[in-house]
């Protein structure tokens, strides 16, 4: 029996081999990899509304004053981008496709630690994102009160606020149960051998990313439950008028929506961790260094949430304790930069598609992580808080950052994914015309803020049409590279990829191309010498 | 070929009752900011708590916390028999709970103290802030005493049907863990709402 086995390879994990076929297979299956697929697709979608708000956000802004539509449905067009963006694809993001796909892998495991309750994580993924889709065709109107919600606006407005902070509230779960599962799946199911400092760094930085999402995502569950006891029993919590503080709400707002940014972007420097060793044939700089500087920015952000209220009236002393954290986790951030940099120092360096875009991602990175030291600093706050600079500063970061490392991760473990390759050529024109679009797109934001275009504002002086326009030039370059990108990879099937098309060192590429359901035909083990990116 | 993990598995619920607790953090951060702001306002409205209604659910929860834990030793020691009668007490005392509950909130309800209602517009604000986080604290925290009674029904059927036995109990175990962290969450509740006055 055994025997048979060796000369007829498991059937690859794109095979259904259980009682259902076609999509019903899929809908119920517990593997990481379709769970990671399924969570993929998804994201595409909710990707693909989120770009066609933002377009029509630039349309508005083509000329000052109004062009196509009121000021009334340019709130509720921002709030719905905000709130798609943020809690379906850029939270979720990276951490449940590649995390699901890949980390098990990695750590040469067969599955998570729950698959039920990863499937599950996944339904209540796609309940929460359709609560807060359904919010804009229920009720009285989409909510207008941008993605953070803000007291006591919040409680007033008779849009369909409770609806959209309900499907945040659902997201907020199956966040956290993801990462509950990623916890309890690298502690537990490691190869053997395989100690916390021979884990290669994706599933390190999904490991400071799966902490945050147990610790932070609670609290804005129950705030955002507050909002909604708010609204229906008037408890008043964040009501002057019956004695609350509207302040409170930002702080409680924050103290989660803050790490919030770490959820998005350690898996995204965890990607880029796997992607430079790799196209560089050479050891990654300072492990140690980056699997620390992982949780160090997970423990440090956690702390720093009030610098998106130095506006608000908190006292001086507050502020700047909050200004000095905040350019404390500055610091681990830095040391990961440095380390890829490091990493490329004297390597044999292939600029292949994912590495492409990972130098694209170090670069719009730091960019954003510069610009967010400006609004970390006192002083410059006052100047741009609440401007187009903002806008500029968080697409630098959670676009710039977390998407294109997301392109990388995808052209990086496709072939792992489908068996197949892509052309490398199609894949480097979708890089040039991301790259480009993106600064056209958010660059000019940069300095309409500088001179006083506020954020979220429907019409503006005639100074700012240039800088507009050019933004909306930026985004039409962008929707042409995502449509090469979808090209690329979905349009026809590409030549068969090898088990190991990019020569790395991790254990995903010890095994076919497509995996079998199991992974694994002989369970890995780590010898005592063996390090997770042994490059001659 | 069947994957078993009982380590895995209560470290998965020890994870899980961390988010619990940071849950009712965020509430206890709130009540923590209001009761500094309105002390006395504070002071003057628990008095409107009945604190020996409020000691007799905390004796109710405790024992209740007590027979799980002893369910547990009786399922390892291979006597399910036993479990299953501490099980039903814990569910007994549970239900002993919210019929308390039910006519505590009944009777302010009744003489129209609740969020919104046109008796609590004339009490002062940190008297409002006070029932507020009453009935927010309270109400969540039964949401879970409910929730830790589905739990503990399941597990006791298990337990009868002999799923549940003395080679097998990390299902007792965390819906036991759930159990505790009801009762833990009571016992803070218990004097930071009733005993202030």
């Amino acid at each position: 029996m055994t025997e048979e086995k060796t000369h007829h390879p498991e059937p690859s994990y794109l095979v259904d081999t259980g009682k259902y076929k076609g999509l019903m297979a899929w809908l119920t299956s517990t593997d990481h990899k379709r769970i990671g697929l399924m969570y993929m697709y998804a994201m595409m979608v909710f990707f693909a509304v989120g770009v066609i708000l933002g377009m029509i956000m630039r349309i508005e802004l083509f000329y000052p004053g109004q062009q196509v539509y009121g000021p009334q449905a340019y709130n509720g067009i921002f709030t719905i981008h905000g709130i798609i963006m943020i809690f379906t694809v850029v939270i979720p993001g990276l951490a449940a496709v590649f995390g699901n796909f890949s980390m098990p892998i990695m750590i040469g495991a067969k599955d998570v630690a729950f698959p039920r309750l990863n499937l599950f994580s996944f339904y209540l993924y796609i309940l929460g994102a359709a609560i807060a889709l359904a919010s804009q065709f229920m009720g009285n109107g989409p909510p207008d009160t941008g993605w953070t919600f803000y007291a006591p606006y919040s409680i007033q407005t008779h849009t369909n606020v409770v609806a959209a902070v309900f499907g945040a509230f659902v997201l907020g779960f199956s966040s956290i149960l993801t990462g509950l599962n990623f916890i309890v799946t690298m502690h537990r199911l490691r190869a053997p051998g395989m100690t916390f400092f021979k884990m290669p760094l994706f599933p390190w930085s999904l490991y400071a990313t799966a902490w945050i999402q147990v610790l932070a995502t609670p609290i804005v569950g129950i705030t955002l439950l507050m909002i909604i006891a708010e609204r229906w029993l008037r408890i008043g919590f964040f009501d002057p008028s019956l004695g609350g503080d509207p302040v409170l709400y930002q702080h409680l707002f924050w103290i989660y929506s803050h790490p919030a940014v770490y959820i998005m972007i350690l898996p995204a420097m965890g990607v880029i961790t796997e992607i430079i060793p790799t196209f560089a044939q050479k050891k990654i700089f300072g492990y140690k260094a980056i699997a620390i500087s992982s949780l160090a920015i997970a423990l440090v952000g956690y702390f720093v949430w009030a610098h998106h209220m130095y506006t608000s009236g908190m006292s001086t002393t507050a502020r700047w304790v909050f200004s000095l954290l905040t350019f404390l986790v500055a610091v681990p951030s830095a040391i990961k930069v440095f380390n890829w940099v490091t990493t490329m120092y004297k390597g044999s360096i292939s600029v292949k598609p994912p590495f492409l875009f990972a130098i694209g991602f170090i670069f719009l990175f730091m960019i954003g992580g510069m610009t967010g030291l400006s609004l970390g600093a006192l002083a410059t706050n006052i100047h741009v808080h609440d401007t187009a600079y903002v806008v500029a500063h968080f697409h630098y970061i959670v676009f710039g950052g977390v998407g294109f490392a997301f392109f990388a991760a995808i052209y990086y473990w496709y072939p792992k994914m489908y068996g197949r390759m892509y052309s490398f050529k199609m894949a480097n024109w979708s890089f040039v015309f991301l790259f480009t679009g993106f600064n056209l797109l958010y660059f000019p934001q940069f300095i309409i803020g500088i001179m006083g275009m506020p954020r979220r504002y429907f019409d503006y002086l005639p100074q700012f049409t240039f800088g507009h326009q050019l933004s909306f030039f930026g985004g039409l370059l962008l929707v042409i590279g995502f449509i090469i990108m979808l090209i690329t990879l979905f349009s026809k099937k590409g030549a068969k990829a090898p088990d190991n098309p990019w020569g790395g060192r991790t254990f995903e590429w010890t095994i076919p191309s497509p995996p079998p359901l199991e992974n694994f035909d002989v369970m890995p083990e780590m010898g005592v010498n063996e390090q997770p990116y042994d490059y001659k | 070929m069947e994957h078993r993990d009982d380590i895995g598995a209560k470290l998965g619920m020890w994870v899980f009752i961390f988010t619990e607790i940071l849950l009712f953090g965020g509430l206890f951060l709130v009540y923590a900011i209001m009761r500094s702001s309105y002390s006395t306002e504070f002071h003057q409205a628990a008095h409107h708590l009945n604190a020996f209604i409020g000691t007799i659910n905390t004796v109710v929860l405790l024992i209740s916390s007590a027979t799980v834990a002893m369910s547990i030793t009786a399922v390892q020691k291979g006597n399910n028999k036993l479990a299953v009668i501490l099980l039903v007490i814990t569910l007994l005392c549970a239900a002993a709970f919210m019929i308390n509950k039910y006519f505590e909130w009944g009777h302010k309800i009744h003489i129209g103290l609740y969020p919104g209602s046109d008796l609590m517009l004339t009490l002062s604000h940190g008297q409002v802030m006070f029932f507020s986080l009453y009935y927010f604290m309270t109400g969540l925290h039964m949401f879970h005493l409910v929730v830790g009674g589905i739990i503990l029904t399941i597990v006791l059927i298990k337990v009868q049907n002999g799923t549940i036995n003395e080679g097998r109990y990390v299902l007792l175990e965390n819906g036991g863990l759930y159990w505790h962290l009801v009762d833990l969450i009571w016992i803070f509740l218990f004097p930071l709402l009733y005993l202030i006055t």
